[in-house]
């Protein structure tokens, strides 16, 4: 029987000829992840079992990005943590405030992370790298504890559902609404302990950072990891960023999946994932006595460049209504310098925006950006669970840069396709 | 390895986000965790949980986030075992590595109500509901997971120690 992308990944990663789902393995690590509020638990486990080295400094990567720069005194010892210990064990890609970015962001950015890689990272939107044909996935911190020590990690080899990709995208429709529709279709556990394969020849419109936001999203549905067929966009996107050798893997003909799903991406319109679940999805017309208090554009799902450049087009010469906050995040140093090149930044604060440095904060009602009782947002991040962004009666709806701008404009939910 | 205690009850999709609150996670001590845990779906979770009690919630417990502060809460209120139709993945890992111990149980998901008074033996994965006088049969872990948990804990079983 044949094997999945996924399978074939963890089979190299194990050292063995071929494995099945079900199978457990230990596979060896390409890259072990953590940020400021999961690699403090993990160093703790580090020191508390007596481990003295670390198995790779090249290999391990800290990022400093959800509390930065520091929100308080406890987050502060938090990331003091993480500077000592990557200073401690000369940890090559150790980012803190000046060069960090939110972290799946980042990584692929830097070149941290390529096709065919195993990577594991304290950081359940670790999935994000299967966009660039890479197995990888969030695990908690012992897990990076140990990988961290060790370079390897346990794994239940997963089976697959695959989605085949046909059509192309509509203007105004991007990744963050293909994903959005997935999940309304599957709910938020119908890919549980399983990888999400994405082919076909709909993959040739969606750009890397379509790619990398639908993977990122993979957990919304429960999935292990997400993985996308690697094609020449990812090729074009892995050239000059990741120097080293890497392998490409395909699925073989005959691998066996649970389930498949056509995804027509012409058909995929304006889609907003309504309180308090990612999977109740509603088409963004059907939501237009939606009132926000509040927007947010950013984050590891939306705040690549493509997603500022999708809101600074519909911005451009507007301003936002009133009585809406829209905060503005771009995702990474890079990002937000090649925004200040192209004007962005500028329309941004023009329409009424406020610009933030890179920084998780408001996703997770961290700070930033916190919600009073009974406030709406609307937010271009990935959850909207009770409480995610603040009060506990306050309500999130997920869209796209494109909704979401669009929201701002008019003050109430909006297809940005209606937007006069 | 037997536990027994009473149930505290939740419904499917009980999130991280909810057991443990981000705004609460600029520490990873364990006790001021363990404090928060819950609050944000069941205010009273800690002044009514006692030692040794019992979680039971529905389909994908645990879903969302990886952090790790979520099992780390939910093992030092005091609860002794959490039993679900299905966990999300990462939370089903995390509970094994830090040593929360975990079963998935569907008919005992649905048949356990709250405030019962419930025994779990780990070494048959039989459920017995004391209240309603009910056995429920749990699928028994596998003997590499065995092994994780025999160690008290993933660290302990690749330790230097």
């Amino acid at each position: 029987m044949g094997m999945t992308m996924t399978q074939k990944i963890l089979a190299a990663h194990a050292g063995l000829e071929s494995v099945k789902a079900g199978q457990l393995i230990m596979a060896n690590l390409d890259m072990v992840l953590g940020n400021d509020i999961t690699s403090p638990v993990a160093i703790n486990e580090f020191y508390k079992n007596g481990f003295d080295s670390v198995f790779d400094k090249d290999k391990i990567s800290l990022v400093m990005d959800h509390f930065v720069p520091n929100k308080d005194i406890k987050a502060a010892q938090q990331c003091k943590q993480c500077r000592t210990f990557a200073k401690c064990f000369s940890i090559t890609n150790y980012y803190d405030v000046g060069d960090m970015g939110i972290e799946h962001a980042l990584l692929p950015e830097k070149g941290l992370v390529g096709p065919g890689e195993c990577i594991i990272g304290a950081d359940s939107h670790t999935c994000t790298y299967g966009a660039l044909g890479a197995f990888s996935t969030g695990v908690g911190s012992t897990d990076m504890a140990a990988g961290m020590a060790t370079g390897k990690a346990w794994f239940k080899v997963p089976s697959a559902i695959r989605f085949r990709l046909v059509g192309k995208l509509n203007p105004m429709v991007s990744g963050k609404d293909v994903i959005l529709h997935i999940i309304g279709m599957i709910g938020v556990d119908g890919a549980l302990y399983r990888s999400m394969e994405f082919s076909g020849e709909g993959l040739a419109s969606l750009s890397m950072d379509d790619r990398l936001c639908m993977a990122n999203m993979a957990i919304e549905a429960g999935a292990k990891n997400g993985i996308f067929e690697v094609d020449q966009v990812t090729l074009d996107y892995v050239k000059d960023r990741v120097n080293r050798p890497f392998t490409v893997y395909s699925a073989d003909e005959d691998a066996e999946y649970d389930e498949e799903y056509v995804i027509d991406l012409s058909a995929i319109e304006p889609t907003v994932a309504c309180p308090h679940l990612p999977e109740n999805t509603k088409m963004a017309r059907e939501l237009s006595e939606i009132v926000p208090d509040q927007v947010v554009i950013g984050s590891c799902t939306n705040g690549r460049l493509s997603d500022m450049k999708a809101a600074a087009e519909i911005m451009q010469g507007k301003h936002i209504a009133k009585g809406v906050r829209c905060i503005v995040i771009p995702a990474t140093q890079t990002i937000y310098k090649e925004c200040i090149k192209r004007g962005y930044i500028d329309t941004f604060i023009d329409a009424g925006c406020v610009v933030s440095t890179p920084t998780c904060g408001p996703c997770l009602g961290g700070y930033m950006g916190i919600l009073a009782e009974d406030e709406i947002a609307v937010a271009t991040t990935n959850r909207n669970f009770v409480g995610r962004m603040g009060h506990i009666t306050s309500k999130i709806y997920l869209a796209s840069p494109e909704v979401a701008a669009a929201t701002a404009i008019v003050g109430k939910i909006c297809d940005p396709r209606d937007l006069k | 390895m037997n536990v027994n205690g009473r149930i505290h009850k939740y419904d499917d999709n009980v999130d991280t986000d909810v057991i443990i609150p981000a705004r609460y996670l600029n520490t990873a001590d364990h006790k001021e965790l363990a404090s928060h845990c819950m609050e944000d779906i069941d205010a009273d979770f800690t002044k009514k949980v006692k030692a040794g009690d019992i979680m039971v919630g529905g389909a994908n417990f645990g879903c969302g986030s990886s952090r790790e502060h979520a099992p780390i809460a939910i093992k030092h209120s005091g609860i002794s075992c959490v039993i679900a139709k299905t966990f999300a993945r990462i939370f089903f890992r995390n509970a094994i590595n830090i040593g929360l111990a975990i079963l998935e149980c569907p008919e005992a998901s649905e048949r356990i109500e709250n405030g019962d008074e419930v025994s779990v033996d780990f070494d048959t994965g039989v459920i017995t509901n004391l209240t309603k006088n009910e056995t429920y049969q749990a699928e028994p872990f596998p003997e590499f997971i065995k092994d994780i948990i025999r160690a008290d804990g993933l660290m302990n079983s690749i330790g230097k120690r």
